[in-house]
């Protein structure tokens, strides 16, 4: 299958995203300018981490009207499956392809390290690989990752089980303690009601390999390879 | 012609650097402070002289860019030149 990942001006996980897809798990993988206007025939998308456009104004708030944003938009309505991997994550809550906004973190600090995140949701294009409440030890590292939404926005993710991921401790138990930017209800990641584009603020890929650490990372883009493999046979 | 935009948090968002700055006033001494909200200030320069279209415009600007309607509200004021 191939990957697009959309490199934004001020991207900078987009050849870690790339990496990833084309050489750890040896898929097609091409990296997309965000002035483009095709996302060259790809068959899953990735909006990486960084800090497009430096994060003015708000995270995302300019790299939703990037060119190649329409196209991701028609992508993502016509099923396909989109990523966004922490600042892509907020370029689709920014774009309105996924519910709510990201704030800065309770602790004021830019936050750099392991977490425990647990799987909540194994029925998305990138959670389909994952056995039900998995603990997958990825990288996080963001100044605001803190997610917010309306109560009844976040009671209606619950109601249709779209929190996909969620900050836990070691055993797999959601706290204050293990929350590390305050979001509402631990959420790490969620998905659209149509489940097929996911947003999370932890790095799987850049825990796909032992030597960095953690190799948990990779079932997210082994799962989409899966749904795509599926698809083709069915 | 000039206006001028202010966006603020919505008051159910808590403001993590509203109360940094808070907590740093107090500890200047003024005890009296109770609450800081950050927000964010635009001066924004248009073409022509038609305060109502300006407003209009702005308006526009302001649900569109300059604030995210999840999380923050807004305030358009035109100044008279």
């Amino acid at each position: 299958m191939k990957f697009a990942v959309v490199v934004f001006p001020g991207s900078n996980s987009d050849r870690d995203a790339w990496y990833a897809a084309g050489h750890v798990l040896g898929e097609r993988a091409e990296r997309v300018w965000h002035k483009d206007t095709d996302l060259a025939g790809a068959d899953a998308v990735i909006l990486p981490g960084g800090f497009a456009h430096g994060d003015y104004l708000r995270t995302g708030a300019i790299a939703r009207f990037s060119p190649i944003m329409a196209a991701v938009t028609r992508f993502a309505e016509r099923g396909g499956p989109v990523l966004g991997i922490c600042n892509g994550f907020q370029i689709l809550l920014e774009a309105g392809l996924l519910p709510g906004a990201m704030v800065r973190n309770t602790g004021i600090k830019f936050v750099s390290r392991m977490v425990p995140v647990r799987v909540e949701q194994s029925d998305t294009p990138f959670t389909r690989a994952c056995s039900p409440a998995q603990i997958l030890h990825l990288p996080i590292a963001h100044g605001e990752g803190n997610y917010f939404a309306a109560p009844e926005v976040v009671a209606d993710l619950e109601a249709n089980q779209q929190v996909v991921f969620r900050y836990t401790d070691q055993a797999g138990n959601p706290s204050e303690d293990a929350n590390p930017n305050g979001s509402v209800n631990h959420i790490a990641g969620i998905c659209n009601r149509a489940r097929n584009v996911v947003g999370l603020m932890p790095h799987p890929e850049r825990a796909c390999e032992p030597a960095l650490g953690s190799a948990d990372g990779r079932v997210v883009l082994e799962s989409v390879v899966k749904e795509f493999a599926d698809r083709a046979h069915a | 012609m000039k206006a001028r935009v202010y966006v603020t948090l919505k008051p159910s968002v808590f403001d993590p650097q509203g109360s940094v700055v808070a907590h740093a006033l107090t500890s200047l001494g003024y005890s009296d402070v109770k609450d800081v909200r950050q927000g964010k200030f635009f001066e924004v320069e248009l073409e022509g002289g038609d305060a109502v279209n300006a407003k209009t415009r702005v308006t526009e600007m302001a649900d569109k860019l300059l604030a995210n309607p999840v999380i923050e509200s807004y305030r358009v004021e035109i100044l008279s030149s």
